[in-house]
Parts: structure tokens; C-alpha cells; sequence
């Protein structure tokens, strides 16, 4: 039998809980109380020691990156939320934001006490606009309540937040093109290095974490690591929100410990496939992550588990594809949706992603050859690797991973 | 700075300090190839094109934006970097329209070198239809943006090096093209028509429109020669054909210019070759202009010169210098005024 668990949806279903008041009634800002009586490093330990690992789609340990900025800390430190939330099937973040925003608040706040950070910035997916007005309102209302602003809770610590509305692309999710977005420029990535933690926001150490990421803080300063690490089954340990959308009888939101399996999650979380269906695939991490093949979904839900059969955990978006589904017209709309994307800027995935979708439309139309299909190929093995942000990866992964998988499908469509 | 030394293609090879990969490479006779990066415009990292591998490095690196370290072991010519290369070379022909045989570029046109020395005779990729409207907006500059890399050169060069703030990058992925101000065509932009991009533009998506049709560009005699119009003495290189300017672009190697010019020195070269130019000396006589030699024309005005001052006095003269002159000749104006002359009314036509 599967449990829930409630680390970031326990306030989800309780009437008005964006509200300061039944935040505070259940327990809301205790945790920064804590942290804020405990000196910066420990604070950085803790998360360290939870093993956390960023929720934005890269999995890249929390507490290294805090510790990167320890630094920095006689410098101006900026803090930035990700909430872009633009990859395909992903849908947590809004649900934490517009549920019980004063969590991603008290994260936030504790990030920024233990990394020097003064100032912060939600990075919100333009899409979401009610949503930005619920965070202007809870941050208004911390304001007012002195959890935000010069010397929180009678401490020597200052911190401000604002909200900042992207305008509807994908890439400004990554974060190098997100902060050139924030500066008010053309959101396109920058060569790395230098790394945010070094040149962020306006050239200032920046430390850059995504919505689900940060709300984690307040459980584990007030919970210690060890109940972190022990609200997983398995790998990094923690939880993680799967969003499960597609064929499922209950597509939602849905907060699991890592180390789930898959075949749980879609069949016992989500109710099984729809109409009684046969499953066909599935995209465990949103729609950069390769697809699975219906059986290989006793995976373990977990960073080092879904890597080793070749996927990823990415940012938690479960696609759901039954019997009926056509994976080449899968393949379209993803490679529609990157070469749409593409911010452009580097040749490999500017054009590669254009060929690519060229190619399938192609092939789609009847009048592909098997030439094609190597081409195809061969674009997804040298296009990963040598782009100036991970998009280029993020578009060619799903892609490579159907044609491989479902090639028969492809192939049936083929001219001749 | 101190030299560092490390490994390149199973070489050991030694460099300055802080040198890019790139930069390592090339000083050590390898070569890697590129688009976007020019010595002018520097690291770009929009081609991709200088990729290596580098040991204990993650994927593949562009050579020309990191730094060579101490003890580095790099390699530049893997299967898996010449296949990268080829298949952006080959994406580049097949997605713009690179009809080389009639381009004004063919022969000096980087796109083409590359995909020469790539040994790509034909992109394996199916031609994507790109038909972009022709600029022809601009009194000087033709911009065919179906043959532009997207490389960014005259971006820097239109914002960093000329500092005239006109061109960007506008729209995004397959759509991304150069654009004047908001997207205006460029005779309509508040473009100064400097030039500045044409020449380190790496393919025919810019070209000067005077030279269309004029020469190939192995035809062409290149002369170097200082700009006339002023004094600041811009080294030009002179394209000649059959005794006749074809264009005329910056020197790149030289001071004062590096390269850069304004409109005048690069597209101002129509009156070499003007029937109207003024050849000898002309002379008033009996209220008509009339073809004298130098030596009457100099008599005549030493003649003058002294009949005025006889008769008004040497303040009755006023020198104005020429801002086309050099500096030697201004100064030798100077001393005439004074020392010949007699008087201290001499200025420069760029203060009255
Ligand atoms: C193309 C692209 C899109 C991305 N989109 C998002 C996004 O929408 N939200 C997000 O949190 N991270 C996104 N990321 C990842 C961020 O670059 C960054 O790794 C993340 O915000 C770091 O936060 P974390 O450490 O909490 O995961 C994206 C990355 C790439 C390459
Ligand atoms: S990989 Fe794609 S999205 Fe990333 S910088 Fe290059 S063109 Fe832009
Ligand atoms: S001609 Fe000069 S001013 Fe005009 S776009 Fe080119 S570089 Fe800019
Ligand atoms: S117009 Fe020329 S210099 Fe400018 S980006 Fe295109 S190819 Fe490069």
C-alpha cells in the first residue's frame, strides 16, 4: 500500500492556507525562527547533510552549491526562485506556489540568512499570472508581519523579495538565460564559466534554485537531515512531487518518497491507464527525459536508478502514453516544441533542432526514407554536447530515445 | 605572463599564460577551425565550430573561449569533433541559401573554407526552403540575411568596436536573424554606414553594393594606402582591378585604424576615378577658370601674397588649414603663416 507523503503538500488541501495566519497556525516560520538563532554554517550543513538535491530538473546537490557561496558572503549575494516551470508534463511548482506560498517564503528566507543573500527574486513563468499575484500578497502580508524586511524577527538579518513575470519562454527556465532575462536583455544563456555562484545576476554571486527545491528548507531546518533523508525509500533520499498527467485514470499531483517505483505511481497513485488500456510508454521526468517502455516501469523512482537505465528523474513530470498512442506523433510535437524553443543563439541547436523537426515532419508525411532516420540520429548524437546551454541535451535525448526504442513505428511510416 | 605548456594533439606545446586554447593551438602551428571567432571581435562561442576535447572536462569545449591551463590535455581532431564539425557546416548549407557560384563573398568567404577544408562537397541534410527579402535599403550595403551564420561578428563589431549601437540579434531559434533597431530595413535604421560590419562579415550575407559584379576576389590587386580625407591617416587596403577601385576596406594589421573606417574613407573613393576631378591648377583670367600649370599657379599666389602684405600689412592674411591635411602638413602651414607671412591668423577649418 502507498502512503502519501506530506512534506510540501501538507498544507495543500486546508482551507485558505495561503493565508500568514493558517500558515503560522501550523507551525509556518518556526523554522526560521530556528535558523536564524544558529550560526550561517550550520544552517549550510544541515542541507548538506539532508542530501538534497536541486528539484529543477539537474538534481545537483543542494549544500555543495550553498557552500560555493560561503565565499562570496563580504560580497552583495543575490537569491533567485525558478519558477519558470516550462518543461512539458511538469506541473509541482504552481501547486506549492498557489497553495501555500509562505513555504516557498520561509525557504527562501532561510537560503538567503544561511548564503548572505539581501535580496530575492520569484521568477515566475509569465503563464502564471494569478499565481504571481498570490506571492505578491503573501510576501505583502510577511511584510507586514516582519518576516520580511530590515532585521527579521529582531535579527541583524535584512531580506526583500520580488516577483518577476517572464514572457513565455522556454528557455529563460535555464538559469543563465533567466538571469539575462531578470537584467531585462534577450533571454539567452551564457557561455559557463563563469557560473552563477561566481557571475550571477548583474555580475554578483547568485544561487539560483527551482520552486520545490527551496520549500524543502523549512522541513529540514525544522526536522533535521536524518528526517529528510528518511522520507525517501531510496537514493538522495526526501520526497518528490510527481506531476502525472497522459492515459491515467487520475492525472494530479502527487507527493511520493523517492524510491517509489513507477509502476506504483501509475498504477496505484494515479489509478491505472485509462478505459482499461494497455500501457505503451512513459516519460518519467518531464519531456526531456527519455522515454521508458511499459516494462521498464518497476524503476525506482531516484536519481541513480533512473540514470543507470538511461533516463532521468528530471523535474518529476510523468507522461502517461496508453496502446493507442503514436510515438512518431509523440516525436513531432516534441521536436516542434525545441525547435520552437530554441533560443537560437548557438548553430548546433538552432539548426539541428530545425532539421530535426524538418526530418519528422517529413517522415510523418509519408514521404521519409530510412536515410532519414539515420540523420535524425546523427543530429541527436552531435548536437548533445557541444551547445552552450543544456537545452541542446534536453532536445535531443527524448527524441533519440523513441526513434531507438520505438523504431518499427517509424519505419511502418517510411516512403516505399 | 609566464608561459604555461601543455599537451595538443599528443604535442607539448608552450603558450603565454592565459591564452586561450585557441589561441594556443594557432601559436603552435594547429590549426582548429572557426566562424564567429575573429581576432577583432574575439570569443563569441555561437559556432561551435572550435570544439576539443579536454581531458577530465565534461562533453566537448570551445577552444576559443577557455583558458589553457598548466598540464591540460587537449585534442582537436577526434571522430567525434570532425562529425560535429561537418554536421554544423552542413545544417549551415542546408538551412541558409549559399549559391556560391554568384556570391560576391566567393573566394574570401570563411562558410566556404570551412566547408572546403571539412571536405563537404554537398550537405547531406535536405535543403530547408529560406527566402528571406533581400535589404536593399541601404545607399552602400546589401543584406542577405539567407546567407548569415547567425556569428554575431557584426554585432560586436556594430556595438563594441564602432559603438554605433544599431545592429542585434531579434526573434529566436530558425528565425533568428540580425536586426537594424527594431527590425527596420537598414537604410531606414539609425545606421551610419560605417561599414564596420561588411568587413567582418564572414560570408556574403553583407556586401558592399558598389563592387557588385565588379571582381571576383582573387582578381583583385590589394594596395595598402593611407585614407586622404583626414588626418587622422587610416591605412586603407586598396581592391584593384584593371587599374580601377573595385572596394576598399580597412587594413587590419595596422594602426591607427585597425581595420575600422567611417563612410568617407571606405565608400568615398568615386573621385579617383571622376572625370570632374581637378587634375592642375586653375587661374582666374579675364573672369574665366582656365588650366595653368604649378609653377604659374604658385608664382602668381607668391605674388600676391606679397602685394597684400606691402600694402595691408602680414594681419591682413589669414591661414585656415586643411582637416584632410597630415600633421607634417599643418604643421609646415603653421610656420608658413608665421614665419613667411608674419602673423599669428592661422586656424583649422574644423574651428571656424
Ligand atoms: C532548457 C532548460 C530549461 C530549464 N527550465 C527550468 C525550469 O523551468 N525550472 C527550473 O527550476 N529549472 C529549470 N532548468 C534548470 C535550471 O537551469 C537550474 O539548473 C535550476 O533552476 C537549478 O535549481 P535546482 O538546483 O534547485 O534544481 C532548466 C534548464 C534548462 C537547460
Ligand atoms: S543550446 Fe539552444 S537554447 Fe541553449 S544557448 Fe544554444 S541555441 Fe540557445
Ligand atoms: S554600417 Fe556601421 S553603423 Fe551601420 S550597421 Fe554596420 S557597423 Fe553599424
Ligand atoms: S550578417 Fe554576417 S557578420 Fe552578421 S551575424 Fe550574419 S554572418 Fe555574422
Amino acid at each position: 500500500m502507498l502512503y502519501m507523503s506530506k512534506i510540501l503538500l501538507r498544507n495543500k488541501d486546508i482551507p485558505n492556507s495561503q493565508s500568514l495566519e493558517v500558515y503560522t497556525g501550523r507551525g509556518g516560520y518556526n523554522a526560521l525562527r530556528k535558523a536564524l538563532s544558529l550560526p550561517q554554517d550550520d544552517v549550510i550543513s544541515m542541507v548538506y547533510e539532508s542530501g538534497l538535491r536541486g528539484r529543477g530538473g539537474a538534481g545537483f546537490p543542494a549544500g555543495a552549491k550553498w557552500r560555493m557561496l560561503t565565499k562570496y558572503r563580504v560580497k552583495t549575494v543575490y537569491l533567485i526562485c525558478n519558477a519558470d516551470e516550462g518543461e512539458p508534463g511538469t506541473f509541482k511548482d504552481r501547486f506549492i506556489m498557489e497553495f501555500d506560498p509562505h513555504l516557498l517564503l520561509e525557504g527562501m528566507l532561510i537560503t538567503a540568512y544561511a548564503t548572505g543573500a539581501h535580496h530575492g527574486f520569484i521568477y515566475i513563468r509569465g503563464e502564471y499570472d494569478w499565481i504571481a499575484k498570490i506571492l505578491v500578497k503573501a510576501i505583502d502580508e510577511a511584510q507586514a508581519h516582519g518576516f520580511i524586511g530590515n532585521n527579521i524577527l529582531g535579527s541583524s538579518f535584512s531580506f526583500f523579495v520580488d516577483v518577476f513575470r517572464g514572457a513565455g519562454s522556454y528557455v529563460c527556465g535555464e538559469e543563465t538565460a533567466l538571469i539575462e532575462s531578470l537584467e531585462g536583455k534577450a533571454g539567452r544563456p551564457r557561455l559557463k564559466p563563469p557560473f552563477p555562484a561566481a557571475s550571477g545576476l548583474y555580475g554578483d554571486p547568485t544561487l539560483i534554485h527551482n520552486v520545490t527545491t527551496l520549500s524543502y528548507i523549512p522541513f529540514i531546518i525544522g526536522n533535521g537531515p536524518d528526517a529528510f533523508k528518511s522520507a525517501g525509500k531510496a537514493g538522495s533520499g526526501g520526497t518528490h512531487i510527481f506531476g502525472i498527467s497522459g492515459h491515467v485514470n487520475k492525472p494530479g499531483i502527487y507527493e511520493y518518497p523517492m524510491g517509489t517505483t513507477l509502476r506504483e505511481l501509475i498504477y496505484e497513485a494515479a489509478g491505472g491507464i485509462r478505459g482499461g488500456k494497455h500501457l505503451k510508454a512513459v516519460v518519467p521526468g518531464g519531456m526531456s527525459a527519455p522515454i521508458l517502455k511499459a516494462d521498464e516501469i518497476d524503476v525506482s523512482m531516484d536519481y541513480q536508478a533512473l540514470n543507470a537505465i538511461g533516463t532521468m528523474l528530471g523535474s518529476g513530470g510523468i507522461v502517461v502514453l496508453d496502446e493507442d498512442t503514436s510515438i512518431p506523433m509523440i516525436a513531432q510535437k516534441t521536436a516542434k516544441f525545441y525547435a520552437h524553443e530554441s533560443c537560437g543563439q548557438c548553430a548546433p541547436c538552432r539548426e539541428g533542432t530545425n532539421m530535426i523537426k524538418y526530418l519528422i515532419d517529413k517522415i510523418i508525411a509519408g514521404e521519409g526514407t530510412a536515410k532519414d532516420i539515420e540523420q535524425i540520429l546523427r543530429l541527436c548524437r552531435y548536437i548533445r554536447g557541444s551547445t552552450i546551454c543544456a537545452f541542446g541535451i534536453a532536445a535531443t535525448l527524448p527524441i533519440a530515445a523513441m526513434i531507438k526504442k520505438f523504431r518499427n513505428e517509424f519505419e511502418a511510416l517510411l516512403r516505399d | 605572463m609566464k608561459n604555461i605548456s601543455l599537451h595538443i594533439d599528443g604535442k607539448y606545446v608552450q603558450t603565454p599564460g592565459g591564452s586561450t586554447i585557441l589561441a594556443a593551438a594557432k601559436q603552435n602551428g594547429i590549426h582548429i577551425p572557426t566562424l564567429c571567432y575573429h581576432p577583432r571581435t574575439r570569443q563569441a562561442g555561437k559556432c561551435r565550430l572550435c570544439v576539443v576535447e579536454v581531458k577530465g572536462l565534461p562533453g566537448l569545449q570551445v577552444s576559443c573561449s577557455i583558458q589553457a591551463q598548466d598540464g591540460m590535455v587537449v585534442l582537436t581532431h577526434t571522430e567525434r569533433i570532425i562529425e560535429t564539425r561537418k554536421m554544423i557546416v552542413e545544417l549551415y548549407l542546408s538551412n541558409g541559401k549559399h549559391n556560391c557560384m554568384s556570391c560576391e563573398a566567393c573566394g574570401s568567404c570563411e562558410l566556404q573554407a570551412v566547408a572546403y577544408h571539412l571536405g563537404i562537397e554537398k550537405s547531406d541534410f535536405p535543403a530547408v526552403d529560406k527566402d528571406m527579402p533581400v535589404d536593399m535599403s541601404c545607399p552602400m550595403i546589401i543584406r542577405d540575411m539567407n546567407k548569415c551564420i547567425q556569428c554575431y561578428r557584426c554585432i560586436i563589431a556594430c556595438n563594441d568596436i564602432a559603438v554605433n549601437e544599431v545592429l542585434d540579434m531579434g526573434y529566436r531559434g530558425s528565425k533568428m536573424t540580425v536586426v537594424c533597431d527594431t527590425d527596420k530595413p537598414m537604410g531606414k535604421s539609425s545606421c551610419v554606414v560605417c561599414g564596420e560590419c561588411v568587413q567582418l562579415c564572414p560570408t556574403g550575407a553583407l556586401t558592399e553594393k558598389k563592387a557588385i559584379g565588379k571582381a571576383r576576389h582573387w582578381e583583385t590587386e590589394k594596395v595598402r594606402t593611407t585614407c586622404p580625407y583626414c588626418g587622422v591617416g587610416c591605412q586603407l587596403q586598396l581592391h584593384v582591378k584593371d587599374n580601377e577601385i573595385v572596394k576598399v576596406t580597412g587594413a587590419e594589421d595596422v594602426e591607427p585604424n585597425y581595420g575600422s573606417l567611417c563612410i568617407k574613407g571606405r565608400f568615398g573613393y568615386d573621385f579617383v576615378h571622376s572625370p570632374l576631378r581637378l587634375k592642375s591648377p586653375l587661374l582666374r583670367k579675364d573672369g574665366r577658370l582656365e588650366e595653368v600649370s604649378w609653377e604659374e599657379a604658385l608664382n602668381f599666389t607668391a605674388k600676391r601674397f606679397s602685394e597684400i602684405k606691402q600694402a595691408h600689412g602680414p594681419d591682413s592674411i589669414v591661414g585656415i588649414g586643411c582637416a584632410r591635411s597630415t600633421n607634417e602638413s599643418a604643421y609646415v602651414m603653421m610656420k608658413f603663416m608665421r614665419a613667411v607671412i608674419g602673423t599669428n591668423n592661422i586656424d583649422h577649418c574644423a574651428r571656424t
